[in-house]
């Protein structure tokens, strides 16, 4: 991998520093208990979706005394994300990184990590494992209960048994959230299918519009996503007269009616944790996880239309969920090719590791993972 | 009363998508046709396509009315057109160069006057149902047809009509075809290519009304996704027609809503190949009516890729 600028501007930077150092003492160090946070999104970060979910964690932690944030926004999955690391590092001096997006990890994070062994990057959605650079941590949360929740509501307010779902890609977190958005609404009627319908991109708003209606064709009545920003689902699918679970963030008033509730991920709570730890000396867990008790996630408001006999069984299955070491994920279990998942009483947990490399489909959900 | 129509379901889905997808290439393509009969090529029209949606949506916010969005839209993609073409007309000004630095700019800007219009939600633009008389629901939404596209349909017929049998298309075809011949008839070619230029600005601004005020009907930064581009290349497809540009515009439509009506019927398989349908299509196409030994059939004589 070739990096002509970036190589010649570290270089300098290099000799710069060496320089600096040697007529100086030290080079620009911050005041004790002060830190440079950078935050990099894929998308625009006001998107009603994943970007926005982390740009509300970021202004959390702008409001941090001490803290300076760093954003940019729009930063494409490739060399892009390498060069705007290395000049929030270079030029911004921050110590500590969130590359928000999934496919900024692999290769981009663990190629950068390296070079600087002082600076800690904190990825969402990445699996660290051991023999990985120690300056790098993934955090994530078990945003699929949430979609189980959403299935519980949809699974009661479905009258034609469909529900249907617009997916953007199928890496191992969007299958965890269709397979656990149809696993919700099953414990309510066995017999509910889940129709998927990938677009292949995270964000394509014609697509997603196009999806949506091909399942309203399909007589689905309830309709939830896995794309960057949900705005076009939810208001495609609003517009056809389904009822519409949201995902990232509160999508509510783009639909007040139709909108039943919505997995929306929690982040200032979890980065102004984090940061707090860096500013106290501490170290942050290479692999970070949690879920609704943890305060990782946490479920929209339940809409005006959603039944007394749903709300009860969402709040109870929310109080369970509360206690931790839920199991949406129960045998027998098979996917939809007809392989067996789990055999008679076997689980995954919630905190289950094999959900993270998860690359089928169940039974009852209509699609294909190719 | 929603009905299983098994692969029925394809036509239907296709029908609609045509309709609902089409609008945006057909206004785009138009308006290429107008610049590139004229004897320049805009590029740039990707970017006009976007800060058209752009401008749409923050004006019919602003204002509550759709159709000021839409009007906004026509007179920023105007003056976009105008720009590329007062710049064009400087001597040894490259037009395919200079559409590529608007297309950058339409979107640059988009992005940042667009940034707090994200959020709010615009009115949209009336649709007529002319699925009444189905019962099948499927059927009655794919019918839901935009106003805008009946007024492009409308518009690729009279621009058919005005090349074909009007002074003023006369004059732009004579004028794209042969620069000397149009000054020997006491012609001013830099005044009305650029006058051309901004009126096929309007139109793609107008495209970008479509998509923001009506389908997918919102504003983000990711609408286009190359819409724009794809449609200036329909028209080379469509060999300078508009009539041809209509029905090039629709097949687009169609073909991209064959994937989700695909999986959405059970074929699940290889979705990322049916997405490409569209594109092989185009190929395929062009290298059936492409030949070795004439130069394309219906290419302005004055267009820089063709000269």
């Amino acid at each position: 991998m070739t990096m002509p600028p970036f190589a010649r501007r570290r270089f300098l930077q290099g000799s710069a520093a060496l320089a600096g150092a040697t007529a100086l003492g030290a080079l620009p160090s911050m005041a004790a208990g002060e830190m440079t946070v950078g935050f990099i999104y894929v998308g625009p970060k006001d998107d009603f979706g994943y970007n926005q979910a982390h740009a509300e964690g970021a202004a959390a932690v702008k409001a941090m005394a001490g803290v300076t944030v760093v954003e940019e926004e729009n930063v494409a999955e490739t060399i892009d994300v390498q060069n705007t690391m290395e000049s929030m590092i270079n030029f911004d001096g921050a110590t500590l990184l969130f590359p928000t997006s999934f496919g900024y990890f692999d290769p981009h994070v663990l190629a950068v990590a390296p070079k600087y062994p002082d600076v800690r990057f904190e990825h969402a959605a990445g699996l660290w494992t051991e023999g990985m650079p120690t300056n790098v941590g993934s955090y994530f949360g078990y945003i699929g209960l949430g979609q189980y929740l959403n299935g519980i509501v949809a699974g009661h307010m479905t009258q034609t048994k469909r529900l249907g779902f617009v997916a953007a890609k199928p890496i191992p977190q969007v299958l965890q959230n269709i397979n656990s958005f149809l696993l919700g609404a099953r414990q309510v009627d066995p017999a509910i299918t889940c129709q998927v319908i990938f677009t292949g991109e995270w964000s394509l708003a014609v697509k997603e519009a196009e999806a949506t209606n091909a399942l309203a064709d399909a007589g689905c009545d309830v309709i939830t996503c896995h794309v960057d920003g949900p705005k076009v689902v939810i208001e495609t699918a609003a517009g056809r007269d389904c009822f519409v679970c949201g995902y990232h963030a509160n999508q509510a008033p783009l639909a007040p009616e139709k909108y039943l509730t919505g997995a929306e991920w929690n982040w200032p709570g979890v980065y102004t944790r984090m940061v707090q730890t860096m500013l106290d000396g501490g170290t942050i867990s290479n692999f970070d996880r949690g879920g609704l008790a943890e305060g990782y996630i946490k479920m929209s408001p339940l809409g005006p239309a959603v039944t007394d006999a749903a709300r009860n069984q969402f709040d109870a299955t929310q109080a369970e969920m509360m206690k931790g070491g839920f199991a949406a994920y129960q045998g027998p279990l098979m996917d939809n090719n007809g392989n067996q998942i789990l055999a008679e009483g076997e689980v995954f947990l919630e905190t289950d590791i094999a959900l993270e490399s998860m690359d089928y489909l169940v039974e009852g959900v209509i699609g294909s993972t190719s | 009363m929603e009905s299983d129509l098994g692969l029925w379901a394809i036509p239907i889905a296709m029908l609609g998508g045509a309709i609902r997808v089409s609008t945006p290439f057909l206004f785009v393509s138009l308006g290429e046709v107008l610049t590139e009969r004229s004897g320049r090529i805009n590029l740039g029209l990707e970017g006009t396509l976007v800060f058209g949606a752009m401008s749409g949506y923050a004006i019919a916010y602003l204002s509550g009315s759709a159709w000021a969005g839409v009007l906004a839209a026509a007179f920023a993609g105007s003056l976009f057109g105008l720009l590329h073409g007062l710049i064009c007309s400087l001597p040894r000004v490259n037009d395919i160069a200079i559409g590529i630095a608007m297309m950058l700019l339409g979107m640059g800007l988009a992005f940042f006057f667009g940034k707090p219009f994200i959020q709010p939600v615009a009115p949209d633009l009336p649709s007529i149902g002319f699925g009444w008389w189905s019962d099948i629901p499927q059927l009655e939404a794919a019918l839901r047809v935009n106003v805008l596209f009946l007024i492009g349909a409308a518009a690729a017929v009279a621009l058919w009509w005005m090349f074909r049998s009007t002074r003023v298309g006369l004059v732009i075809r004579v004028v794209g075809d042969s620069t000397d011949a149009a000054r020997a008839m006491g012609l001013r070619p830099a005044v009305i290519r650029t006058l051309a230029t901004a009126a096929g600005g309007a139109f793609a601004g107008v495209g970008g009304a479509y998509l923001s005020l009506f389908y997918p009907g919102s504003w983000s930064e990711g609408i286009s996704s190359g819409q724009g581009l794809m449609a200036v290349a329909l028209v080379i497809f469509a060999r300078w027609n508009p009539i041809a540009c209509f029905w090039a515009a629709i097949l687009f439509g169609a073909a991209g809503a064959l994937g989700p009506a695909l999986q959405s019927v059970g074929v699940s398989e290889g979705y990322y190949l049916f997405y490409a349908a569209p594109y092989v299509l185009t190929l395929g196409v062009l290298i059936a009516t492409s030949s070795p030994n004439r130069a394309m059939v219906g290419a302005p004589g004055e267009l820089s890729i063709t000269k």
